[in-house]
C-alpha cells in the first residue's frame, strides 16, 4: 500500500517528469506519443487510489515547504478537489488519444512543444485541484496561465498573437489586480489561507469588507469567465482543437469555477456569507452572464466560437449554484463541474473531427454532415443534450439539483434564468443536429467525399459521449463527493 | 588577534590590493586571475561575516586600532552583511563572464586595466557598505563612481563616451551634495562616525544646518540611486556600457546607494525630531509612484532592449523607494528584499542580454526578432527574468511584491495596493514586447546562423537566473535577513 503523501507527490510530479520525457523524445514521434499516454495512464493510477480514502472521510495532506514565513506550499485532497483531479486526469488520457489523431491528421508544427506544454498544464491543474490553501492555489493558477499561453498561440500567426494577448492580458490582469490583493488581504486578516470547512473569515470582517473581498475573489478568478472578464475564452479558440477541448472546456475553465466554489465554501464559508449579506449580486451577475452568453452563442456561426460562449454560460451555472449558498445548489455546483466537462469535451472533439475530416469551421456549412460522420455527430447530439440539460445526459442531473436548490430557496428569478437558458441552449444546439442529420448536403459537398475523422479521434469522442450518458445513469461517485464536501 | 577578527577590513583590502597588482603585471590573464581571486575571496569573506553576524550580532572593527568615534569604524550588521554578500556575490559571478565577454567589446591591450577598474569599483561598493564613517563612505563612493565612469566609457559603441560623460557630471553633482551634507553634519555634531552622529543629533530639535544636511544628502544619494526624476544618467549608461559592466552596475551600484540612503535615514536621522518635521515619507511616496509609472511607461516604448530594461530598473527602484516611504517593518523588509531580488533579476537579465549581443551583434528589438528560435535557452532565461520583473509567483519578484502589498494593507491604503499591482501590469507589457518579438517573428536572414552563447557566458548568467528562481521559492535567506535588518533599522526587537 502506497502512502497518501506519496500518491499526492506522484500526481504532481508525474506530468512534469512526463513533460521532460516528451521533450527528450522529440525526434521520435511514436516514442513521444507513447510517453504522453504512459504518463497520462500513470497519473490516473496515482489519482484514483486517493478516491476511496476521500470517500472514507480521510483528507490526505502533504506539505512541501514554506515559501514565505507562515505560507506553505501545501496540498490537501478534499472531495471537490478529488472530483476535479479525477475529471482532469481521466479526460487527459482520452484527450491524448484525440490529440495524436488531430495533430497528425492536420500536420501541425511544433508538436513536441505542444505535448510538453500540455503535460505541464495538467500538472498545474492537479496542483490547483489538490491545493491546501489559497496561496498554493494562486501559485498553480498563475502557472496554468503561463504554460497554456504557448498552446493558445501555437500557430504563431498574427491572429494567434492577438488571441494570446487577450488571453494573457485578461487572465494575468484579473489575477494580479484582484486576486493577489484578495489573497494578501485574506492572509493579513485571517493569519492563514488554509482551506478550512466552514471558512476562515467568520466574524473577522465587517459586512462591507466581506462583500468587497468576495468581489475581488470573484473577478480575480478570471478563469471562471464571469462577465465582463470573459473575452479571453473566445480568444483562446485560435488554439488547436485538442487545447480548446481539454483546457478551455475542462482544465482551465474548471480550475476557475473550482476555485470559485473552493473560495466560497472553504474561505468564506456558506454560513458566514449568508449571515453577512450573502452574495445576491453574484447571483445576478452569474444569471446575466448565462443569458448574455447564450444570446451571443445563438448568433455565432463559427462552431468553436459558439461552443466557447456556451462554455461561458455553463461556467456561470456553477457560479450561480455556488452563489445560492444552499446545500443542494452547492452539490449542483460540484456535479456540474464533472457533468459539463464530459459533455463539452465531446462537443469540442466533434468540432475538431469535423475540421480534420471536412475542413469546416462554420455551423452553416454542416448540412447533411451527419450522414458521412454518424459517430461524430451522434456524439455531438449527446453532448448537446447534456448542455441543454435533458435526460439521459449528465447535464440533467446537475440542473435538477440546481433547480431544486433554487426552488427550495424561493429564488424564482434564478429558476426563470435557468428555464430561459435551457430554451436558449436548445435554440443554438438543436439546429446544428437538425442540419447534420435532416438537411441534404449542399451540391458542392458532393464533390468532396470524406468519411469519419481518423480512428483515434472517433474513439476518443465516442468514449466521452458514453461517459456523458454513464454519468446520468451512475452519478454515484460525484454525488458522494459532493455530499462529503458539504459534510465538511 | 585571530584571522577571523580581521575579516571586516580584509573584505575591502583584498579586492583593493588586487587592482594595483593587476596593473603591475600588465598581462590580461594574470590580471584576470588576480582580480578573480580577489573577488572570490571577498565573496567568501562576506559569507563568513554574514554567518558571524547571524550568530553573534553586530561586528565593530576599529581600523588601525583607533577606537571610534576618533578612528574609522567598520561596522557589519544585519543590513550591511546582506548587502556585502550581494555585491561580492554578483562580482564573483560577473568576473568569469567578463573574460568571455570583453574579448568582443574591448581592445585586448586594455584588458588588464579593465580588470583593475573592476576591482576598484567592487572595492568602492564594498567599502560604502561596510564603513561606519561618513567621510570614509564618501571616499569609497568616489572610488566606485570614478571607476564606473571608466568602465562605462570602455563600451564599444561610441555613445558610451557621452553616456559616461553624462554620468560623470550627474555623479559628481551627487557626490558634491553628499560631501556638503556630511560637512554640515560634521560642523553640527563634531563627529564623522555614523552611529555617534545619530546619538548626537537626537538632542537637536530645530537647526537649519541639519535640515540642509538632510536635504543635500537626500538629493545627492538619490542622484546616485537614480530615483525618479534624477535618473536621467542611468538608461544611457546601462545601454552603452560593456555587457558585463551593465550587469554588474545594474545589480550593485544603485543597490549600494539605496543602502547608503537607508543608513542615513534610519541610523543617523531616524531617532531625531528633525526627521519627523519633514514630509519625507510623502516625498518618497510621490517620487516612488511617479518612477513606477513613468519609467515603466517609457520602457514600453524602447526599442533597444538594454534601454528598455534600464528604464525598468528605474521603475523597480520606485518599488524600493515605496517600501522606504511606509516607514514600517514590513515596508522596509519589502525594500531590502527587493533590493536583493531585483539585483539578481536585473543582473542575470543583463548577462543574458550580453550573450544575445555576442551572438546576434545587437539587442534592438528589430535585430533580436526570432531569437527564440536560434537561442532557445538564452531566450527562455530572459523570459524567466521578465516574469520575475512582473512578479509571477515562483520568482524572486513575487516575494518583493507580496511584502509591498502587505505593507500597504497594514497602512490600510487600498489605493496604493491597486497602484502597485497596476504598475506590475506595465511590466507585463514591456516584457511581452520582447516575448512576441522573440517567438512570433522569424529571425533576420543574416542571423539564422547565430548560435547559443558560449558556456563562459551562459554559466555565470544561469547561476544568477537560478538565484532569481531560488529566491522566489526559498526565502529564508533573503526574507530572513531583510526582516532582521528592518527590525534593526527601526529599533524594533522582534
Amino acid at each position: 500500500m502506497i502512502g497518501s503523501e506519496t500518491l499526492i507527490l506522484a500526481s504532481l510530479s508525474l506530468p512534469i517528469v512526463g513533460a521532460g520525457a516528451i521533450a527528450l523524445c522529440g525526434r521520435l514521434p511514436n516514442l513521444r506519443e507513447a510517453a504522453t499516454l504512459i504518463t497520462a495512464a500513470l497519473l490516473l493510477s496515482c489519482v484514483a487510489p486517493l478516491l476511496p480514502m476521500v470517500l472514507a472521510g480521510e483528507r490526505p495532506a502533504l506539505m512541501l515547504f514554506e515559501m514565505l514565513p507562515g505560507l506553505p506550499i501545501a496540498f490537501t485532497v478534499e472531495p471537490l478537489g478529488m472530483l476535479f483531479a479525477l475529471v482532469a486526469s481521466g479526460l487527459w488520457i482520452v484527450n491524448s488519444l484525440y490529440s495524436i489523431g488531430y495533430m497528425r491528421g492536420n500536420n501541425e508544427e511544433k508538436q513536441t512543444r505542444f505535448y510538453v506544454c500540455f503535460a505541464l498544464a495538467i500538472a498545474a491543474a492537479i496542483g490547483i485541484a489538490f491545493a491546501g490553501n489559497v496561496f498554493t492555489l494562486f501559485v498553480f493558477y498563475e502557472l496554468l496561465t503561463l504554460v497554456t499561453y504557448p498552446l493558445v498561440t501555437h500557430h504563431g500567426t498574427d491572429k494567434a498573437k492577438a488571441g494570446g494577448r487577450t488571453y494573457l492580458g485578461i487572465l494575468i490582469g484579473t489575477s494580479v489586480v484582484f486576486l493577489l490583493p484578495a489573497l494578501v488581504f485574506t492572509w493579513y486578516v485571517a493569519g492563514t489561507t488554509d482551506f478550512t470547512p466552514g471558512g476562515i473569515l467568520g466574524g473577522k470582517l465587517s459586512d462591507v469588507a466581506l462583500a468587497g473581498l468576495l468581489f475581488l475573489y470573484m473577478f480575480g478568478i478570471g478563469k471562471a469567465a464571469l462577465m465582463p472578464f470573459h473575452r479571453w475564452l473566445p480568444a483562446a479558440m485560435v488554439a488547436p482543437t485538442p487545447v480548446s477541448a481539454l483546457l478551455h472546456a475542462v482544465a482551465v475553465v474548471k480550475a476557475g469555477v473550482f476555485s470559485v466554489v473552493k473560495v466560497i465554501v472553504y474561505v468564506f464559508g456558506a454560513d458566514t456569507l449568508v449571515a453577512q449579506g450573502g452574495a445576491d449580486w453574484l447571483t445576478a451577475i452569474a444569471g446575466f452572464t448565462i443569458i448574455a452568453a447564450s444570446i451571443v452563442a445563438l448568433r455565432a456561426d463559427n462552431l468553436k466560437r459558439r461552443l466557447a460562449y456556451s462554455t461561458i454560460g455553463q461556467l456561470s451555472y456553477v457560479i450561480l449554484a455556488a452563489a445560492l449558498l444552499t446545500p443542494l445548489s452547492l452539490a449542483a455546483a460540484a456535479l456540474h463541474i464533472a457533468a459539463h466537462a464530459v459533455g463539452k469535451i465531446t462537443l469540442f472533439f466533434a468540432a475538431g473531427a469535423i475540421y480534420t475530416a471536412a475542413h469546416k469551421t462554420n455551423v452553416s456549412e454542416l448540412d447533411g454532415i451527419g450522414r458521412r460522420m454518424p459517430w461524430t455527430m451522434g456524439a455531438f447530439a449527446i453532448g448537446a443534450l447534456s448542455m441543454i440539460g435533458l435526460p439521459p445526459a449528465a447535464g440533467f442531473v446537475s440542473k435538477w439539483y440546481l433547480l431544486s436548490g433554487a426552488m427550495g430557496a424561493g429564488e424564482w428569478a434564478v429558476v426563470a434564468v435557468l428555464l430561459a437558458s435551457t430554451l436558449l441552449n436548445a435554440g443554438y444546439f438543436v439546429p446544428i443536429v437538425y442540419r447534420a442529420f435532416f438537411r441534404p448536403p449542399s451540391a458542392e459537398d458532393e464533390h468532396h467525399p470524406h468519411g469519419e475523422a481518423p480512428l483515434l479521434m472517433v474513439v476518443a469522442l465516442t468514449t466521452t459521449a458514453a461517459a456523458t450518458l454513464a454519468l446520468f445513469f451512475f452519478p454515484g461517485v460525484p454525488l458522494a463527493l459532493a455530499q462529503q464536501m458539504l459534510g465538511g | 588577534m585571530s584571522f577571523a577578527e580581521h575579516l571586516p577590513v580584509l573584505q575591502v583590502v583584498v579586492p583593493l590590493v588586487s587592482a594595483p597588482l593587476a596593473v603591475l603585471f600588465r598581462d590580461r590573464l594574470a590580471a584576470f586571475l588576480l582580480v578573480l581571486a580577489g573577488s572570490w575571496a571577498a565573496f567568501a569573506i562576506s559569507i563568513l561575516l554574514w554567518l558571524q553576524v547571524r550568530e553573534s550580532g553586530i561586528i565593530s572593527y576599529a581600523i588601525g586600532s583607533w577606537p571610534a568615534p576618533w578612528g574609522i569604524e567598520y561596522r557589519v550588521d544585519a543590513l550591511s552583511s546582506l548587502v556585502l554578500m550581494l555585491v561580492s556575490g554578483v562580482g564573483a559571478v560577473v568576473l568569469p563572464y567578463c573574460r568571455s565577454s570583453i574579448v568582443r567589446e574591448i581592445r585586448p591591450d586594455t584588458h588588464y586595466l579593465f580588470y583593475a577598474m573592476f576591482a576598484l569599483c567592487l572595492t568602492g561598493l564594498l567599502g560604502i557598505t561596510i564603513t561606519g564613517d561618513a567621510f570614509n563612505l564618501f571616499v569609497f563612493l568616489e572610488i566606485s563612481s570614478l571607476s564606473s565612469y571608466v568602465l562605462i566609457a570602455l563600451g564599444k559603441d561610441r555613445r558610451a563616451l557621452v553616456a559616461s560623460y553624462q554620468y560623470l557630471i550627474m555623479g559628481t553633482i551627487g557626490a558634491t551634495f553628499i560631501v556638503i551634507g556630511v560637512g554640515l553634519l560634521y560642523v553640527k555634531t563634531g563627529t564623522l562616525n555614523l552611529a555617534d552622529m545619530g546619538v548626537r543629533l537626537q538632542d537637536m530639535t530645530s537647526h537649519r544646518p541639519v535640515l540642509a544636511a538632510l536635504a543635500f544628502l537626500t538629493v545627492g544619494i538619490s542622484l546616485k540611486l537614480a530615483l525618479f526624476p534624477l535618473h536621467q544618467w542611468l538608461p544611457n549608461a546601462y545601454a552603452y556600457a560593456p555587457s558585463a559592466v551593465s550587469a554588474f552596475l545594474a545589480a550593485t551600484a544603485t543597490k549600494v546607494s539605496v543602502y547608503a540612503l537607508l543608513r542615513f535615514y534610519f541610523s543617523v536621522f531616524g531617532e531625531t525630531a528633525i526627521f519627523k518635521q519633514l514630509p519625507m515619507e510623502d516625498l518618497m511616496l510621490v517620487l516612488a509612484l511617479a518612477g513606477m509609472f513613468v519609467a515603466s511607461t517609457v520602457a514600453i516604448f524602447q526599442n533597444n532592449l538594454k534601454r528598455l530594461f534600464a528604464y525598468s530598473s528605474v521603475a523597480q527602484i520606485g518599488y524600493i523607494a515605496l517600501g522606504i516611504s511606509f516607514d514600517s517593518v514590513t515596508g522596509l523588509t519589502a525594500t531590502i528584499v527587493h533590493l536583493v531580488n531585483h539585483a539578481v533579476t536585473k543582473g542575470s537579465l543583463f548577462l543574458l542580454l550580453g550573450a544575445v549581443m555576442a551572438s546576434m551583434g545587437g539587442v534592438t528589438l528589430a535585430r533580436v526578432q526570432g531569437v527564440g528560435r536560434v537561442m532557445p535557452v538564452t531566450t527562455f532565461g530572459i523570459v524567466l527574468c521578465g516574469l520575475s520583473l512582473i512578479g509571477v509567483p515562483g520568482t524572486a519578484g513575487f516575494v518583493s511584491k507580496w511584502y509591498l502589498i502587505l505593507a500597504a494593507l497594514e497602512k490600510g491604503q487600498w489605493w496604493l495596493v491597486f497602484l502597485i499591482v497596476l504598475s506590475s501590469l506595465l511590466a507585463v507589457v514591456y516584457v511581452w514586447r520582447f516575448v512576441e518579438a522573440a517567438y512570433f517573428r522569424a529571425p533576420r536572414a543574416d542571423l539564422l546562423q547565430a548560435r547559443e552563447a558560449s558556456l563562459g557566458l551562459a554559466i555565470p548568467a544561469w547561476i544568477l537566473v537560478g538565484a532569481t528562481i531560488w529566491f522566489g521559492v526559498d526565502t529564508s535567506v533573503t526574507v530572513g535577513s531583510a526582516a532582521a535588518a528592518a527590525n534593526m533599522l527601526l529599533g524594533v526587537t522582534p
